[in-house]
């Protein structure tokens, strides 16, 4: 084993550790955000990965996956912070199964509820599957509710 | 000197340029995981992006030593320099305007006193509805085609 391997180990070892803590703070949040800068971080170890990789094993050919590797995160990071809107109160951290189950009952008992209040008034019955619905907001450009412009 | 000895002192200089650039990735890991709000993680998350990655890009070209791949490292490098900046911007935007921003830990907030002296109050609060401030005008814009989405 010479001093080559050595050094090439320890910085495997310093790459992996600054990898995993960030992977950690990307599941403690506590907001998207945090999380874009972390997988970020996460990337930016990938790329460093690939480049000891290459350095190791004198490879030339893996050069192109850097560039592939610095593209991507570019792309997901400022996608993620245009999209960023004002999250509600609890969304930050992973919920349990029986939250999520409420949420989805609450959710779906107001759509029918919605749903029963659009219907009942002036539709004929004759025409009530050809009626169109109310034009849905957001499927015609506008943005979600509390998103940053 | 003779080549061997070059080789070795390249081999040197990269293993140092790689070790420094794998300790740049630990660095931000930990602040990452330990500094308490958004901007200073970022602050933390920026360092292995620029200088940790040039370092171990000239580490990989200096073992390389072919002239088309240390050219495609300089493109890597210079690609990462320009979009670096514009990604923090982005993220550090979205969370002003979220109010992911702690105000007690900030020393100067130029932002939030620039935007009360043109007399709209913060952006922190998106609910609280008329928005003023240097870039308003960007915002309320209802002849742009297809909404606000598509700016």
């Amino acid at each position: 084993m010479t001093a080559m391997d050595v050094v090439i180990g320890v910085s495997a070892v310093l790459l992996v550790l600054g990898a995993g803590f960030a992977v950690v703070r990307a599941e403690k949040g506590p907001s998207m955000l945090d999380r874009t800068v972390a997988l970020d971080i996460v990337v930016t170890a990938m790329v460093a990965a690939v480049a000891l990789y290459a350095a190791a094993r004198r490879r030339a050919d893996v050069v192109p996956i850097l560039v592939v590797l610095s593209l991507v995160g570019f792309v997901g990071s400022v996608t993620i912070a245009r999209f960023a809107s004002v999250e509600p109160e609890g969304e930050g951290r992973v919920r349990t199964r029986e939250e999520v189950a409420a949420e989805e009952a609450e959710r779906r008992r107001q759509e029918q509820e919605e749903e029963a209040r659009r219907r009942r008034p002036h539709v004929p019955e004759s025409t009530q599957d050809t009626v169109e619905d109310e034009p849905d907001v957001e499927a015609h450009g506008g943005g979600a509710e509390g998103e940053v412009r | 000197m003779t080549v061997e000895q070059w080789t070795l002192v390249a081999d040197v200089v990269s293993v140092v340029c790689l070790l420094g650039g794998a300790f740049f990735v630990l660095a931000a890991g930990v602040g990452a995981l330990r500094f308490p709000d958004l901007l200073s993680r970022m602050h933390a998350g920026t360092k292995p992006q620029t200088l940790g990655l040039v370092l171990v890009l000239v580490g990989l070209a200096l073992r390389l030593r072919e002239g088309g791949a240390v050219w495609a490292l300089v493109l890597v490098a210079i690609f990462q320099m320009l979009t670096a900046p514009v990604a923090a911007h982005m993220v550090g935007r979205a969370g002003y305007r979220t109010g992911k921003v702690r105000h007690d830990l900030l020393v100067v907030d130029e932002l939030t006193r620039d935007l009360e002296q043109a007399g709209g109050g913060t952006t922190d609060d998106p609910a609280a509805g008329e928005r003023t401030g240097p870039d308003a005008e960007e915002r309320v814009d209802p002849a742009a085609p297809g909404g606000p989405g598509t700016r």
